[in-house]
């Protein structure tokens, strides 16, 4: 013990920077000698009030204003004083260089456990993961916030703080739909932003008016133009189309459209690689800190102080335990990440059967294969085993509102692990679980009004909350807008419409 | 390689203060709502604080596209202890997705009210915009700096009129003392010298000749020292001290017969509250006597003052005669301050009302600061109105009145009193 002890990287529980920085290295030296590909990073030390405020601002370190922000602020304030929770520990923003913040209440030990779990275990899988590869820019996104929040903030002033804040309103109530799922956006950066600004906004306006040029050549269309719809196919990026179509927006109204939309786009690949992506985070700081502590660098109290938290944070409570909020991502994810390890390591008879492929492999690459090429969905899909279904004791349950009763689907044994993997997959599809709404068509040659189709997933309907979410609709097409969406029969019938007396202002 | 660490906690602090104000600004109307329920359950003097504000929360929530209750729902729970494949059960009532045994969700989503506080300063914002304030009245108000202008010691630098001439003289003669001192000692040896050269006989003239001269020489030299020098000058320093070091006392006055319903008790709440803020802010100490009458006055306490309800005629001169004896009891000292304030809805036994004027005038106003009268009422004015205008004329800058039908009338009573501390 004495020998050991004057190889401690630190001692006490208070943290200087000097300390941080010693166990950054140590932590950097061993996450390398595992293979871990990171973006550069830095460390940020910020107070409990500065940690609500990234919370508010959804962990961006620039962030435009909006009274919304205000809201969460005050919430997360409330809920923090009065004991309801702890503050997370650690917000990490993926960017190049990766920004993790460390909060000045922290101990010694949980710095170490944030800069293991944020700053190496976070960073590495933005830097692999293809959804953040495809779907993000890490270089550009800080200069892309900058210039966001200063375009917003010279709106304010020109327009008013009014007309700005009831269109990010609206832009807010879309967000979730104003995502392209399927192609990837060109890279934001802040220099070609600004160039290209001007040009996009005279641009875009000259598109517009295409919608209207059909309106003097009315008389010489034929019966056949009635059937064209506009668009040719439907647009399931609400936003996106809103921007590019909607007559009667200004420049900067589209411009602010655009930016709400971006950085709505910019958060698509944490929604779905939650689970993932925490449990990666989890198993790296679990794994780097007891090499760490296998290597004598930290002592038993180090480690007391740091399983304590990390056993907290991997609490899965059960279905009929009050603390029950669904399914724990880091629970999950960090269970199935070492079960993954385990199954390339000590695979017995049912892991071979299971997965050939990676039973016995070499667990760095299956790791960093896996790491890099799924979604929490397809992820579940593939690496689930049977163990850990029994271990979390999974059971699946079929509520149909046509059938008087629940029932229980799968359980987790021999006839339920296929359904039940398939089943919790499907749990983590965003495609199922927003509502697909896509816009199908422009009355061009009538009231120019915005129709809306509801492509109803499994039946279900549509909360009460879209009425209001139209009238946002409304206002930013500037015309009416209609939802339909399919009777049981098939027919399209009509929803909701929400009718605007928008003038354009003179 | 080292790890970039930057220390960010000096970094925008009150970053979020903006998004707050934002919300602030956009919930006004209910945020303003709540302040008035605030202000009814609040002592007039429970200014200091901020305040706990509940706003509905259907009235915040950020809609978006959600699905609803209904249709066909999969859910994977973890924890099974009991059910096996092809297991049913009864949904549970509270139309939740889950399970059939006792997980009840604790509340509807969103739905409370969302509770957040407010500060001292944007408490008192919402409360001076309500009566509708002028900028400046609002800012001196809010901020806490009455300066009285006092000594502190002596400087060397400053305008002539403050000279003070006895420390200036005080030290030209040390300096004096001080820069003459050796020569006096050497004076002194030479003129003992001169002495001892005298007595020899016969005197030695040529020795006496050289001591004569030299002490003549000294003494030329003595007295260019200078009698005062700029260096001796001092002034008298003064400093401005932060002074809210005097005591006042606020009488409250209200009718409460029975035409004196909530709404016009709370107008007249706002009104004390607004005197009381003031007086807050200029008065190091302030008793606040609550006196309230029908056809007889007494003096109460401040819960009795607004929520007891009493019936019955009205006369005024009653609540008068009773602040004149206690002004006489417990306050007659010069030390206080008094200010008065009535609230009334302006009936009055008609005979009373001149006998008031007449108290007002003689009793009260030679003893008082201000004295400030708000007739809550839409009709016309009424007899203790007329009585009252004649004093509105003759005492300007003590009396003030005013006809009162929404807090924003209220601030134009204290138009005076505010403009006085404000110059």
């Amino acid at each position: 013990m004495t020998k050991k002890r004057s190889q401690l990287i630190a001692e006490g529980s208070d943290w200087t920077l000097e300390a941080i920085a010693k166990y950054d290295a140590e932590i950097g030296r061993i996450a390398r000698n595992y293979g871990l590909d990171c973006y550069r990073h830095q460390l940020e030390i910020i107070t409990a009030e500065q940690m609500m405020d990234a919370y508010a601002a959804i962990g961006m370190p620039v962030y435009y204003h909006h009274w919304s922000f205000g809201k969460h602020f005050l919430e997360t304030e409330n809920r923090y004083k009065r004991g309801q929770m702890g503050l997370a520990y650690e917000i990490v923003i993926n960017s190049d260089p990766c920004i993790a913040y460390l909060m000045e209440e922290n101990t010694l030990t949980m710095q170490a456990l944030v800069i293991a779990h944020a700053a190496y275990g976070h960073n590495s899988f933005f830097k692999g993961n293809h959804m953040f590869k495809q779907w993000t820019s890490a270089d550009a996104i800080v200069d892309y916030l900058v210039f966001a929040r200063n375009y917003i903030a010279e709106c304010e002033e020109r327009h008013g703080v009014d007309a700005v804040e009831s269109l990010i309103d609206a832009c807010h109530a879309l967000s979730n739909l104003g995502v392209d799922r399927y192609k990837r956006s060109p890279p934001l950066s802040l220099l070609k932003e600004k160039a290209r600004q001007q040009e996009r906004e005279a641009y875009l306006q000259a598109q517009v008016n295409d919608l209207w040029r059909t309106l003097p050549r009315r008389d010489l269309v034929v019966e056949e133009a009635e059937e064209r719809r506009f668009p040719a196919e439907p647009e399931e990026n609400l936003l996106y189309f809103v921007e590019k179509n909607a007559p009667l927006l200004e420049p900067w109204q589209r411009e602010v459209i655009r930016i709400v939309r971006k950085i709505g786009q910019y958060f698509y690949p944490q929604r779905q690689t939650q689970v993932m992506n925490e449990g990666w985070a989890t198993f790296w700081h679990y794994t780097l800190l007891n090499t760490l502590y296998d290597e004598g660098k930290v002592n038993d109290g180090f480690m007391l102080e740091f399983l304590q938290s990390h056993t907290n944070v991997i609490y899965q409570p059960p279905y009929n335990s009050n603390w029950y909020s669904g399914i724990n991502p880091y629970a999950l994810g960090f269970a199935m990440w070492q079960d993954i390890r385990r199954i390339c390591e000590r695979p017995d008879d049912e892991d071979r059967e299971w997965f050939p492929d990676i039973a016995g492999s070499d667990w760095r690459e299956t790791f960093d294969f896996a790491m890099r090429n799924f979604k929490d969905e397809s992820f579940i899909a593939q690496y689930l085993s049977p163990r850990l279904m029994r271990e979390f004791r999974l059971f699946a349950v079929l509520d149909d509102d046509s059938k008087p009763n629940l029932k229980v689907d799968a359980i987790h044994n021999t006839q339920g692990y296929r359904t039940l993997r398939q089943k919790l997959a499907e749990q983590y599809n965003l495609g199922s679980s927003d509502p697909n709404i896509q816009v199908w068509n422009v009355d061009l040659r009538g009231d120019r009004a915005l129709t809306l189709r509801h492509f109803a997933h499994q039946r279900r309907p549509l909360a009460d909350s879209s009425l209001v979410v139209l009238e946002h609709m409304a206002s930013l097409w500037g015309f009416n807008v209609r939802l339909e969406h399919q009777a049981l029969n098939g027919d399209w019938v009509l929803l909701a419409e929400r009718k605007t007396e928008r003038r354009r202002r003179a | 390689m080292t790890v970039r660490i930057v220390d960010r906690r000096q970094d925008s602090r009150n970053k979020s203060s903006i998004n707050r104000g934002r919300f602030i600004r956009r919930f006004k109307g209910q945020i303003r709502q709540a302040v008035a329920d605030a202000i009814a359950k609040r002592g007039i003097r429970d200014l200091e604080s901020g305040e706990k504000i509940g706003i509905p929360g259907r009235d915040i929530s950020e809609p978006q596209f959600h699905h609803g209750q209904g249709g066909v729902r999969e859910r994977v729970h973890p924890g099974n202890d009991r059910f096996a494949q092809g297991d049913e059960m009864s949904r549970p009532p509270s139309g939740g997705q889950g399970q059939g045994s006792g997980k009840a969700s604790p509340d509807g989503e969103g739905m409370d009210d969302f509770v957040f506080t407010l500060t001292r300063d944007e408490f008192l914002d919402i409360f001076f915009d309500e009566l509708a304030l002028p900028n400046l009245v609002k800012r001196q108000l809010a901020r806490i700096d009455e300066f009285k202008r006092m000594r502190a010691g002596y400087t060397q630098n400053g305008v002539p009129t403050n000279i003070n001439l006895v420390r200036t003289m005080r030290g030209a003669a040390g300096r004096r003392v001080a820069i003459g001192g050796p020569y006096a000692a050497r004076l002194r040896r030479l003129q003992a010298e001169l002495e001892s050269a005298l007595d020899q006989v016969p005197p030695d003239a040529e020795e006496v000749d050289r001591l004569q001269r030299e002490i003549a020489c000294l003494k030329a030299q003595r007295e260019a020292i200078p009698f005062i020098d700029p260096f001796d000058l001092r002034y008298s320093n003064r400093i401005r001290v932060p002074q809210p070091s005097t005591q006042a006392v606020m009488f409250c006055l209200m009718d409460v017969s029975g035409s004196m319903d909530e709404g016009k008790k709370q107008m007249a709440k706002r009104f004390f509250m607004l005197l009381y803020l003031f007086l807050n802010r200029n008065y190091e100490h302030i008793e606040v006597v609550f006196i309230r009458h029908h056809t007889s006055a007494e003096e109460v306490d401040e819960d009795n003052f607004f929520h007891s309800r009493e019936t019955g005629g009205t006369i005024v001169s009653s609540a008068l005669k009773l602040m004149v004896q206690i002004i006489s009891e417990r306050y007659s000292s010069h030390a206080w301050n008094i200010y008065g304030a009535q609230a009334s809805d302006g009936d009055n036994w008609n005979d009373d009302s001149p006998v008031c004027r007449k108290l007002l005038a003689e009793s009260i106003l030679p003893l008082v600061q201000y004295f400030a009268y708000i007739e809550i009422t839409e009709g016309e004015p009424q007899n203790l109105w007329h009585e009252y205008q004649a004093l509105a004329g003759s005492q300007g800058g003590l009396f003030a009145q005013q006809r009162i039908a929404g807090p924003a009338d209220i601030y134009p009573v204290f138009r005076e009193l505010f403009r006085k501390r404000l110059v």
